[in-house]
This record gives structure tokens, C-alpha cells and sequence, in this order.
């Protein structure tokens, strides 16, 4: 069954129609045991699966799913979103074995005539529910340098640019840090120290930003073991975003900058 | 209710990656390895398989006077020694990789890799003794089996 948003000739005009799902979801409960320091093995908790029946609109998003559940079925669900509307990337997760936005994906896109499986995106340690330990992420993010660095004093009036020298790196300027693309990497999960797509497609937006003087520093940063050379151009990332950012292209581009530079 | 079946997650947290600094351009010129051994692999290889199957009476002419009479000229040589070496450095390195993406125990990883070099090593030092010190024409051999250069017995 496909649900589509044309009213039925049975619901009044204007009337959202409104069909069954059943959600999945992936449980994770912490044990009661009190936290250990950071870093510290964390004892074990109970993982199990949920299901849950739904009357929802053809309208609704995973998100309200979600919060059908959390709101009305049951309080204990853990996750986590914030703005609702695909600008913030709090609510990556992995649904129906696809790591998206739960507010950017539409219930009826998803086959409502079988469960639709969430569960909390891989490779990052599990804290509650669908929520991960994003650390790991920022910090590798943070290696990048994600910020200008120019040289000289200050100038009296902004920065002038170019269409052309922008455009050169719009595309991963777009970036909501949601962890979607690292998190579908298969190298990432087997490999967690791989910096990963979200931290080289962060690193282009400067390294090819005309007014950045900090590249040679970041591509140096990435030709590591655990940089660049690590992608296997396997395309999950690009798949994976929400932002539609050529992730692969990116970090083809920064490799083949740290080439160039060293030849 | 069943139980989840991924053993990575949940995974106890870490602080932050913790990874070590490499400097220098292994991992590039590693990379780089593997793009240019493999455009001269495809000829090598495609070339030995043209030749060897293909070519001439087919797979049904192969046997020992045929390899024989190739590792007589230094062209076949050359090319049977450079198809050993880069596939077994393409092979070897592709497999570190690999070896890098799933050992999660340092001891692991050190192990996986010797056994990778001692094999490394062996199949090269065997593969080129063997293309280098090949008698084309053992003493004692059926005449009909020999390749047609050999002195008569
Ligand atoms: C026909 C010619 C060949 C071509 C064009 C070729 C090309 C490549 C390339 C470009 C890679 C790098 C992939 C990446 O980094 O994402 C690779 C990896 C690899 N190659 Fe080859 N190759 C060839 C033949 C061989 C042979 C003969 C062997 C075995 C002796 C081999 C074994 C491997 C292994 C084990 C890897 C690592 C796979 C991985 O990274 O997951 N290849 N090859
Ligand atoms: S590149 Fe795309 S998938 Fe990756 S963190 Fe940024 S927005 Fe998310
Ligand atoms: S809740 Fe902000 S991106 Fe989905």
C-alpha cells in the first residue's frame, strides 16, 4: 500500500488522509549503575527492540512519529531534535538501515505496508535510545580548524570575494554537523579513528575559501593515516546527506589538493 | 522483544579520537601506489591472459614447453617479474589497509601484519627465484615435452 496525499473520495475536501505504521525501534536503557569517570568503560545496559502501532497523517514525518510515541504511547523514548525543520542536525538517525533526518523524511515515503526500523546512527557510542555520544565527531571536527585564519592585520571593510572564488566552495558550506555522512562511512565504523566525511568536508570549506590562509596547516592535518587517504569512495556519505552535499567530490578535491601541493 | 544484534553498539565512550599524528607522505604515496600499479596491472594482466589464452593455439597449447619457451626471453621475464612485484605490493598493501580497517587490538594488528610480511616475502622471494633460475630443458625429460630450442638428448 501507498499512501498519497490525494483525498480519498470518502474524506471531506481538504482532509489529510490518514493510514496505520508501525514503528521499530532500536532501545538502549543504561544500567542503573552510577556513571563512571569519562572514557571509562560504561557497564552495560539492556537492548531490546519496541514496536509501536500509529495512526498517522500523510503529512507527518518521522519526527512526529516519534513524537506520537514519546508524547502518548511511551515517556521513556530518547532522542534527540531541535529546530524540526532540517536546519540543525540533531536528529540523524538510521531508518529503515538509511542514516537521515527524522524531520526531512516523510512516514509515506517509507513503505508503511512493513515496520520502519529506527535506530540510532553507527559507529558512535550509544548513550540512550537513539541518542550517541557525538564527542568523537566534534572532536575530530575541532582538529580541522574550523575557522578563518588569515594572516595579516585586520582590514576596515569585509573580506572581498569573488562569485567564481565562492562558488569554489558553496557546496560544503551548507553543512549542518548532523553526522549523518560519518556515520554511514563504513571505514568509520569499523576504523573510529578515520576523521571522517563531516570533518574533511569542513576542512574543504576553508582549505578552498579565497580569503582562508590556513589550508597548507589543514591539508597537512589531513594527510594522516587517519585523513584522507582513509576514503575508499564508497559514497554512502553523499547518499547520506541531508544537505545534499557532494560529500565524495569533496573529499576527492582535498586529496587531490594535498597531490598537487606536494608535487 | 528481541535483543540487538550489533555488538559495536552501544560501545563505551571515548574522550575524543586519541589518534596519533603521522606526518610525512606515506599514506599519499601509498594511495597513490595503488592507482598506479593498478592502470599497469591491467595491461600485465590482461596481456599475460591475452597471451597465454587467447593467443596462438588458445589455452589447449599451454603446457610445459609453452612456459618454458617463455621464460626463456627476457621480454616475458620482465614482465612476468614486474606482474610478481606489483601485484604482490598492490596485494600486500590493499590487505594493510584492510588489516587497518578491522584489527581493533593493537596485537592484533602487529600479528596480522607479520604474518602479511613473512607471506609477502616468501611468494616474492619464491616467484622470482623461480622466473630467474628456470631451466627450460631439465635433463632426463621426454624429448616431445621440451621446448624446440632445447639440444637434442
Ligand atoms: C586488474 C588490475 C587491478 C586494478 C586496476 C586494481 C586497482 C585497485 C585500486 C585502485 C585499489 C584501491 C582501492 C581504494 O583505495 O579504494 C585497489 C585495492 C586493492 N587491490 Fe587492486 N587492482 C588490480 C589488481 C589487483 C590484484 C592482482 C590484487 C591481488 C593480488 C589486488 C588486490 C587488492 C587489494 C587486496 C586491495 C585493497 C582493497 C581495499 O582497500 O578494500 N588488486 N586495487
Ligand atoms: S556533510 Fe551532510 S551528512 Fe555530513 S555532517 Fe554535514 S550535513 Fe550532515
Ligand atoms: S530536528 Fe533540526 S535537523 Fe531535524
Amino acid at each position: 500500500m501507498t499512501a498519497t496525499l490525494e483525498p480519498a473520495a470518502s474524506t471531506a475536501v481538504g482532509e489529510v488522509p490518514t493510514f496505520q505504521v508501525t514503528l521499530k525501534i532500536a532501545r538502549y536503557i543504561p544500567s542503573d549503575a552510577p556513571a563512571p569517570a569519562y572514557g571509562e568503560p560504561v557497564p552495560a545496559g539492556t537492548a531490546r527492540w519496541d514496536e509501536f502501532q500509529l495512526t498517522v497523517h500523510g503529512t507527518d514525518r518521522v519526527l512526529d512519529a516519534l513524537h506520537q510515541v514519546k508524547w502518548d504511547l511511551d515517556g521513556t523514548l530518547t532522542f534527540r531534535r531541535s529546530c524540526a525543520h532540517g536546519v540543525c542536525g540533531s536528529d540523524a538517525m538510521r531508518i529503515n538501515g538509511r542514516n537521515r533526518l527524522a524531520c526531512k523524511t516523510l512516514l509515506k515515503d517509507l513503505d508503511p505496508s512493513k515496520p520502519i526500523t529506527i535506530e540510532p546512527i553507527k559507529g558512535l557510542p550509544v548513550i540512550k535510545d537513539l541518542v550517541v555520544d557525538m564527542e568523537p565527531f566534534f572532536a575530530s571536527y575541532r582538529e580541522i580548524m574550523p575557522f578563518l585564519i588569515t594572516g595579516a592585520n585586520e582590514p576596515t571593510k569585509e573580506r572581498l570575494q569573488s562569485q567564481t572564488q565562492r562558488d569554489r566552495f558553496d557546496d560544503t558550506t551548507k553543512c549542518i554537523l548532523c553526522a549523518a555522512c560519518t556515520t554511514s562511512c563504513p571505514v568509520f565504523w569499523t576504523d573510529g579513528q578515520y576523521f571522517g566525511p563531516a570533518a574533511i568536508v569542513n576542512a574543504h570549506r576553508f582549505i578552498f575559501d579565497s580569503r582562508d590562509e590556513g589550508g597548507a596547516q589543514r591539508l597537512e592535518i589531513l594527510n594522516d593515516k587517519e585523513g584522507a587517504w582513509r576514503c575508499r569512495t564508497t559514497f554512502n556519505c553523499t547518499d547520506a546527506c541531508p544537505r545534499g552535499i557532494q560529500v565524495t567530490k569533496a573529499i576527492q578535491e582535498v586529496k587531490r589538493a594535498v597531490i598537487t601541493r606536494t608535487f | 522483544m528481541t535483543t540487538i544484534a550489533d555488538p559495536k553498539a552501544p560501545r563505551a565512550p571515548r574522550p575524543g579520537p586519541g589518534r596519533r599524528v603521522t606526518r610525512g607522505n606515506v599514506e599519499m604515496a601509498s594511495w597513490l601506489f595503488m592507482r598506479i600499479s593498478g592502470v599497469v596491472l591491467v595491461v600485465l594482466i590482461f596481456g599475460h591472459l591475452f597471451v597465454n589464452l587467447v593467443a596462438g593455439g588458445g589455452v589447449k597449447a599451454i603446457d610445459f614447453a609453452f612456459v618454458a619457451g617463455k621464460w626463456a626471453s627476457l621480454g616475458w621475464q620482465v614482465w612476468d617479474l614486474l606482474m610478481l612485484w606489483l601485484a604482490m605490493i598492490h596485494g600486500a598493501n590493499g590487505l594493510r589497509t584492510i588489516i587497518n580497517d578491522y584489527a581493533e587490538k593493537n596485537a592484533t594488528r602487529l600479528w596480522l601484519k607479520v604474518l602479511l610480511a613473512a607471506s609477502f616475502v616468501a611468494v616474492v622471494v619464491l616467484g622470482t627465484l623461480v622466473i630467474f633460475t628456470f631451466d627450460p630443458c631439465p635433463a632426463g625429460a621426454a624429448a616431445g615435452t621440451l621446448p624446440s630450442f632445447c639440444p637434442a638428448p
